[in-house]
């Protein structure tokens, strides 16, 4: 099962390259891994195994908790190393963290200490105060930009950080498990959010997630990790608006993607 | 408005009603000679005194030295102790050199040293300077390390993705999020400070709040040694009004530093 990956799945590839050249002329950069394996002491958490995602892609990995969902996203951020094999950013081999790559964490990771503004132009740089704005306005928290963070609610304080990403222009976005704090209503809107800024800018994006619903709203591709491999690997085809809820083919989706978790 | 500054009015005068009562009481006890004079005079005999030490400018020139000491010695050994709490915080092997023994010296109480302390200075200046800044170098030490060993892990994790250089994640991560239990360590240190002094100038000094009390005990001047007490008393209430203010500016930020009406 753990082999099955882009073996079993010929179609894959020529599919989402064919994408990718018609629809995605995006700043974004492939990720590649190859023969990449992690582990924590004796413990391994991943077994060697290749992945591409070619630039422009959204791929939402799903998994049970602690099947390595988190390493994966973090051996792509350059925060862990990999026990073997490679990681490439771009050409680049990833060997400590990466410039083009920004990451939201499960909780927002705010600096409580200085303003929204503050927070989402930390980078700082030349004309960090505009680009910070234009950010906030993108996720709609342009009025907040003097608040401090404390006083924004669980939703809002996602959005800081999402708008905290997007100053730098980063060609490679990573999420780990973002919404998965927030309630059922407020996730739907940063779906919303999210879709349409990715849209919009077409960084790769690689979404770890234990919601099978919220993989198929939001992605392209879903990959399913399990005992430390690739147990499914699987394009999602259906436009973007019809992917609704009690849409019958995403039900279907869903049911395949749930088999394999 | 006109509501709310009623309302002020009213919370300092319950702040202020139980020591003017104690006050009133006492004057009245004084007069009708139930508390014996040369024991603890009234109030008024103290507020005489001060007029008395104040026109003659022995008041102004005690509590101008005492202050000094005690910044002085506040500001070396503040020093001292923030910059290992930061170094022990910031970096394994400091810590594992120093701080088992900074542990150990901290459990000797700092006043323990005062003939030690004699011998080596005598009664001169850097005697009283060097007890303060022992006595306040490790509250401030302990709350500075605290501080930093509990800054989130994943804000410093955050930091190094959005690209912050050292400096940054020290200057805008880490010492602002130190920075509460810093303010503990420096209102801490601050009581110890004055207390610390106290005891030295009243041992050993010729000059300063300590010395004009202990002076005034040997004449049986009562009146002079409450006033000290008094001054004492006020200084360190200063000292706590200015950490407070300290608190709500550099804390701004802070939940629970911010006023009622701030939070939306």
């Amino acid at each position: 099962m753990n082999r099955m990956a882009l073996a079993d799945h010929p179609k894959i590839w020529p599919q989402n390259e064919a994408v990718s050249s018609e629809e995605f002329s995006s700043q974004g950069l492939p990720i590649r891994l190859e023969g990449v394996s992690k582990y924590f002491g004796k413990r391994q958490v991943l077994l060697p195994f290749d992945l591409k995602i070619p630039a422009g892609q959204f791929v939402a990995v799903i998994g049970r908790s602690g099947c390595g969902k988190t390493t994966l996203l973090r051996l792509i951020a350059g925060l862990e190393r990999a026990s073997s094999g490679s990681v490439f950013v771009g050409e680049i081999r990833v060997a400590g963290l990466q410039r083009p790559v920004r990451m939201l964490f499960q909780d927002a990771r705010l600096l409580n200490w200085q303003s929204v503004l503050s927070n989402v132009g930390i980078a700082r740089g030349r004309g960090w105060q505009e680009r910070a704005l234009k950010a906030l306005r993108e996720v709609n928290l342009f009025d907040r930009a003097q608040d401090w963070p404390s006083v924004l609610s669980g939703g809002q304080k996602q959005r800081v950080s999402l708008a905290r990403a997007l100053v730098s222009e980063p060609d490679i976005l990573l999420l780990d498990e973002p919404f998965g704090a927030l309630d059922a209503l407020t996730r739907l809107e940063m779906h919303e959010l999210l879709t349409r800024i990715w849209l919009e800018n077409r960084f790769t994006t690689v979404l770890i997630t234990h919601d099978v619903s919220e993989a198929v709203a939001l992605a392209d591709r879903v990959i399913v990790l399990r005992d430390g491999g690739i147990a499914l690997d699987i394009p999602i085809n259906l436009p973007r608006s019809s992917r609704a809820l009690g849409d019958a083919a995403t039900g279907r989706l869903q049911a395949e993607i749930l088999r394999h978790v | 408005m006109w509501h709310s500054r009623l309302q002020r009015v009213s919370d300092i005068a319950q702040r202020w009603i139980l020591p003017l009562a104690i006050l009133v009481i006492w004057e009245l006890a004084a007069r009708s000679g139930w508390l014996n004079q040369r024991l603890l005079p009234a109030p008024s005999a103290v507020a005489i005194a001060f007029w008395r030490s104040l026109s003659d400018g022995s008041l102004a020139a005690n509590t101008l030295i005492s202050t000094e000491r005690a910044l002085k010695g506040m500001l070396i050994g503040g020093s001292i102790g923030f910059g290992l709490g930061i170094l022990n915080g910031l970096w394994r092997p400091a810590e594992r050199l120093l701080d088992s023994s900074l542990q150990m010296l901290r459990n000797v109480p700092h006043l323990a040293i005062i003939p030690l302390v004699i011998l080596w200075f005598g009664i001169a200046e850097e005697a009283k300077v060097f007890l303060v800044a022992i006595g306040v170098l490790f509250p401030i030490y302990l709350n500075t390390y605290h501080g930093v060993r509990n800054v989130d892990p994943g804000l410093i994790e955050m930091g190094r993705v959005y690209g912050l250089s050292r400096l940054a994640l020290f200057t805008r991560v880490i010492l602002p999020g130190a920075m509460p239990s810093i303010l503990i360590g420096v209102r801490y240190a601050l009581g110890i400070m004055w207390l610390t002094l106290i005891v030295a100038e009243t041992i050993s000094a010729s000059s300063g709040i300590g010395y004009m009390t202990m002076n005034a005990r040997e004449f049986l001047q009562t009146d002079i040694v409450l006033l000290g007490i008094i001054v004492y008393a006020l200084l360190g209430k200063l000292a706590d009004t200015l950490t407070r203010w300290l608190e709500q500016y550099a804390l701004a930020w802070h939940p629970n530093y911010q006023k009622p009406e701030a939070i939306s």
